[in-house]
């Protein structure tokens, strides 16, 4: 019996570890990220076209440096399309229409949000299919030990009589450990 | 329990270091160009001495395209490949003087050699984000047409030239003489 019991307390903080590590997990894709912001001079009409610039400069990929944004990058070349963003801006042009003048020349790599299509797939929904082959996992697990709970365990014959012993013999020793502590 | 099931993890784990092991050899600096097969993009800009050039002033058989600066050290280290391929003729080189000075670059053609039909001077980088450049150097293959063919991005050292370009280069020429 006791062995039975002592699975299922591990199984139970299995499980809730499992679920602390998902909420942790969780958390941490879901914190705002940092950015440091290079300091440019560009002058705006309206607070719109600034918050268009910062918010397409923060989406857009610096080609030469890799994991920085356009408004995170010293680069040369993220210099040059700062200033092309702003100068699109300007010229009224829509988000889209900027979006699509930078992947006409640097592609999927200069989006940190991919474009939904067939090659993309699996980066935008794999995410999604590892959380669902865990969570069926977890509630696999979660069920069996339920089932666990609900079926008392029955010994019988041979198994008995050792079981008894095996308690008797726990019972003895434990007995004896007091009593030396005494 | 299925016994079968049990393989399941250890195949999954399988699977992901197969793609993790593949990854660990990508290159991820080698990013596909967006321009190839497509013409060289429109410019209207002068060369280093000056001269006004246009995608007319373009050689008509297949050309090198250099992206280089005088900043920029590696383009010293491909430098000697360029100018052995001016001299012997083999295929001709057009540089963009890509974010640098006019002063500089001339100054740099002169201690370092002039390997270049013409340099395209691109002080703003403008025509560098045209053709999709991150940063010098840069190596495109033009076919006659002024179709951009292949891009390289780093040193072209011997090693590149004798096992990327020289191959690429034949192979385009085989193709337009048919």
């Amino acid at each position: 019996m006791s062995s039975h019991l002592t699975s299922q307390v591990r199984l139970r903080k299995f499980i809730g570890f499992s679920f602390l590590c998902l909420a942790l997990s969780i958390l941490a894709v879901s914190l705002p990220g940092l950015s440091f912001a290079q300091v440019d001079t560009f002058e705006f009409e309206t607070q719109e076209q600034q918050k268009r610039f910062r918010s397409l400069s923060d989406e857009l990929r610096c080609p030469m440096c890799q994991n920085t944004s356009l408004s995170g990058s010293t680069g040369g070349v993220a210099e040059d399309l700062r200033r092309e963003v702003h100068r699109m801006i300007m010229e009224g042009m829509s988000d889209e229409q900027i979006e699509q003048f930078m992947y006409e020349r640097y592609g999927d790599f200069i989006f940190y949000k991919p474009r939904l299509k067939p090659e993309t797939i699996l980066l935008w929904f794999g995410p999604l299919l590892f959380f669902l082959i865990g969570a069926i996992v977890l509630v696999n697990i979660w069920r069996k030990a339920k089932k666990m709970d609900a079926e008392p365990v029955v010994v019988t014959g041979d198994s008995k009589s050792r079981l008894d012993a095996l308690i008797a013999e726990h019972d003895r020793s434990k007995a004896v450990a007091k009593n030396s502590n005494e | 329990m299925n016994r079968s099931l049990a393989f399941l993890p250890v195949a999954a784990f399988v699977i992901l270091a197969l793609v993790m092991w593949r990854g660990l050899y990508l290159d991820s600096k080698e990013l596909p160009s967006m321009l190839i097969d497509k013409p060289m993009p429109a410019f209207d800009l002068t060369t280093v001495d000056g001269t006004s050039v246009t995608n007319d002033s373009l050689p008509s058989e297949p050309f090198l395209l250099n992206v280089w600066g005088s900043y920029c050290l590696p383009c010293l280290v491909e430098h000697p490949t360029f100018m052995r391929l001016s001299e012997s003729g083999e295929i001709p080189i057009v540089g963009v003087n890509y974010r640098d000075q006019k002063a500089l670059a001339l100054n740099w053609l002169e201690d370092n050699g002039n390997p270049y039909a013409f340099s395209i001077l691109d002080e703003p980088g403008r025509f560098g984000i045209d053709l999709g450049v991150y940063g010098a150097p840069e190596t495109y293959l033009v076919d006659s047409k002024g179709v951009i063919r292949y891009r390289h991005v780093s040193v072209l050292d011997e090693t590149v030239w004798r096992e990327v370009f020289e191959p690429a280069i034949a192979e385009l020429r085989a193709e337009e003489a048919e």
